[in-house]
């Protein structure tokens, strides 16, 4: 097993009176990729912020390598960051910003002249050193901004939105990259994002957070397959989210019907969340379905349709590759696996329901979501 | 319209260079007066350079502006720091107390300040004659200051913050990171500072008649003194020098901006 690195115990920050984090508990591995998910406003900035040492929490502590580190300032602590809009210096060109770290280290020349040029062959930026660095792309200022902090061999690099400024093609890339470069060197890295799936692809571990408070940890597949509550769900993918009842195990109603399914372990007849991603749902004749419904809404997404239906007053998304028009009644199956039942939680009711549903409504919310402080 | 604009524009830079021109001409005139053009001469020059009295006042004045000037830029840099890193409400009264004395009618400044000097100068130090170079000296570099503030805060809220954070987190002291980073954004403001502060001290007249005293006199309070009885062509003459002085300056600023970006390119080898 990889050794632990930092811990966060009991964390809470205010500002201003008002609580930005709520009892952050979390611990962070060797040669890990982590990534802090969550909406604008959830803490995961400021969390950051506390490990890079740019903020000292309210309460709770933070331990590096088994020593307290709260009131350690950044230039010494063995971490470097990269910064949303990328911080580099704008009065130093690409060689001066990426040795900037070492130069106040007083490595030899020699030394810093060596591994600028190994880490310029590693950002693949190879014979840009004498370039400014306000007349590179974003993509080019984005692998100096990571060169500059990776070239001081930090144990742990924190990745604050690193991507956000760039369009898709290029964060597609810059993704890979990243996951690359982290391998190839094993230093932790601590990413900081809103995009889902950007920390799906890209993670070892997610941490999900919202309202300052850690809403679930584990690998990519499990907080996408298993997730604890209706944000997690609703947050990670498209999910509908039904209410529903379970009679025992294995066995779930809802919609006046009863579901087999494959989870245990809940009270008899305790309330739950029940969660149907769109693409496990099949459609078939009206007469062979469990339930029937009307399609009030169709999108087309390139790869599939999103198919709006209404079941007895509730809006589904359904996810199709077959063109089924609005008006159209269809039936559909749902196999025990692609059930997933959560427990009631402070988020039930508030996500899951596709009756507002609209295209736009994806894209309103991704612009939403770029600012944090 | 576009006609219009450029004759308005010749008919201001005329407004604002004619009479530097009529004073250029006027130093190098061999008639009695500016009424009367006669030939070309450079006596004006060789008269300027043989009165000692006057180079020695000049001298005082450049002497009282570069030192005023340098203090106030060095003071309203930091207070300038000191201002930003307050919270908005407070930064925008401290603006507000930094601008009241840049509006203040330079007399009431020039009085206040002498008697305060005077006042210090009797109860504390028990001495009549208290106005000297030192009092001239902290009356410029108090009028300074708002000038060098109100230059340099632009500049400060332009940098990007994560600037100095990313400083910090490559290992520089706050101190280091201000020196590193946070001057070099900040530079052109600072500069911008310190020449108006050179400037309005090498001019000022009216405080610098109220807290100078008989040893220590500038140039603009003598020659308020000459006006008098007719001006001395000679000193047409030195105002022609001041104006050029002040002309390099500006040249030389900006061509130094321009060429320090192409210098670093050649020091450093191509690597591996």
């Amino acid at each position: 097993m990889s050794k632990e690195l930092i811990r966060l115990q009991d964390l809470t920050m205010e500002f201003d009176g008002e609580r930005v984090l709520d009892g952050i508990n979390l611990y962070f591995n060797d040669h890990e990729f982590l990534t802090l998910l969550g909406p604008s406003g959830c803490g995961k900035t400021t969390t950051l912020r506390i490990i890079g040492g740019f903020l000292t929490p309210t309460s709770g502590t933070v331990t590096f390598d088994g020593q307290v580190i709260n009131d350690l300032p950044p230039y010494k602590r063995q971490i470097n960051t990269v910064f949303q809009r990328y911080a580099l210096f704008p009065h130093l060109d690409v060689y001066d910003n990426i040795a900037f770290g070492l130069k106040v280290a007083k490595l030899p020349k020699a030394e810093i002249d060596r591994r600028v040029h190994e880490m310029l062959e590693t950002v693949s930026l190879k014979g840009y050193e004498n370039r400014s660095v306000e007349s590179l792309s974003g993509g080019q200022q984005q692998r100096v901004a990571i060169a500059r902090a990776l070239v001081n061999q930090p144990k742990v690099l924190l990745l604050d939105e690193p991507l956000a400024a760039l369009d898709l093609r290029l964060r597609k890339d810059m993704q890979i990259e990243l996951k690359r470069i982290q391998r190839s060197t094993g230093i932790t890295f601590i990413y900081v994002t809103h995009d889902q799936e950007e920390a799906l692809s890209m993670s070892d571990t997610v941490v999900v957070m919202d309202k300052g408070r850690i809403q679930q940890i584990g690998r990519p597949e499990d907080i996408y397959n298993e997730p604890k509550n209706a944000f997690v769900a609703d947050f990670i993918g498209e999910s509908n989210i039904l209410d529903g009842v379970m009679l025992s195990d294995y066995r779930v109603k809802f919609f006046g019907r009863v579901f087999e399914c494959v989870d245990e372990g809940f009270a008899p007849n305790e309330p739950v969340d029940v969660v149907i991603r769109p693409e496990d749902i099949d459609i078939v004749a009206p007469n062979q379905g469990h339930l029937v419904g009307t399609v009030t809404g169709i999108t087309f997404k390139g790869l599939n349709y999103d198919i709006i239906v209404e079941f007895k007053g509730f809006k589904w998304l359904i996810q199709t590759t077959d063109y089924h028009g609005v008006g159209t009644t269809i039936g559909i199956r749902i196999n025990p696996e692609d059930i997933h039942i959560m427990h009631k939680s402070e988020y039930s009711g508030l996500f899951g329901d596709y009756s507002s549903y609209s295209a736009e409504y994806d894209e309103l919310t991704e612009d939403a979501g770029d600012e944090e402080e | 319209m576009k006609k219009v604009n450029r004759f308005l524009t010749v008919l201001v830079f005329l407004f604002l260079y004619i009479p530097m021109v009529v004073l250029i001409v006027a130093s190098f005139n061999t008639g009695k007066d500016i009424t009367q053009f006669d030939g070309f001469t450079l006596r004006q020059y060789v008269r300027l350079f043989q009165d000692r009295n006057l180079l020695k006042l000049l001298g005082n004045s450049l002497l009282i502006s570069v030192l005023a000037s340098f203090t106030a830029t060095v003071f309203g840099t930091v207070a300038a720091l000191g201002i930003h890193g307050l919270s908005p409400k407070l930064r925008k009264a401290a603006m507000t107390l930094t601008n009241i004395p840049m509006t203040n009618p330079e007399i009431v400044t020039g009085v206040s300040l002498s008697l305060l000097f005077v006042f210090i100068g009797t109860r504390i130090f028990g001495q009549r004659n208290c106005l000297t170079f030192w009092t001239l000296l902290i009356a410029h570099i108090t009028f300074n200051l708002p000038y060098v503030i109100l230059n340099v805060m632009p500049k400060l809220s332009q940098t990007d913050a994560s600037l100095t954070d990313a400083a910090m987190d490559l290992g520089c002291t706050p101190v280091q990171a201000f020196f590193k980073v946070t001057l070099h954004e900040i530079l052109p403001g600072i500069v911008a500072g310190a020449i108006m502060a050179f400037t309005m001290s090498l001019d000022d007249f009216v405080i610098s008649y109220f807290v100078s005293g008989l040893d220590f006199v500038t140039l603009p309070v003598e020659i308020y003194s000459y006006t008098k009885k007719p001006l001395q062509p000679k000193i047409y003459a030195m105002f022609t020098l001041l104006f050029l002085l002040i002309l390099v300056l500006m040249v030389a600023m900006n061509l130094i901006q321009l060429y320090g970006d192409k210098k670093k390119a050649a020091s450093r080898g191509a690597g591996i």
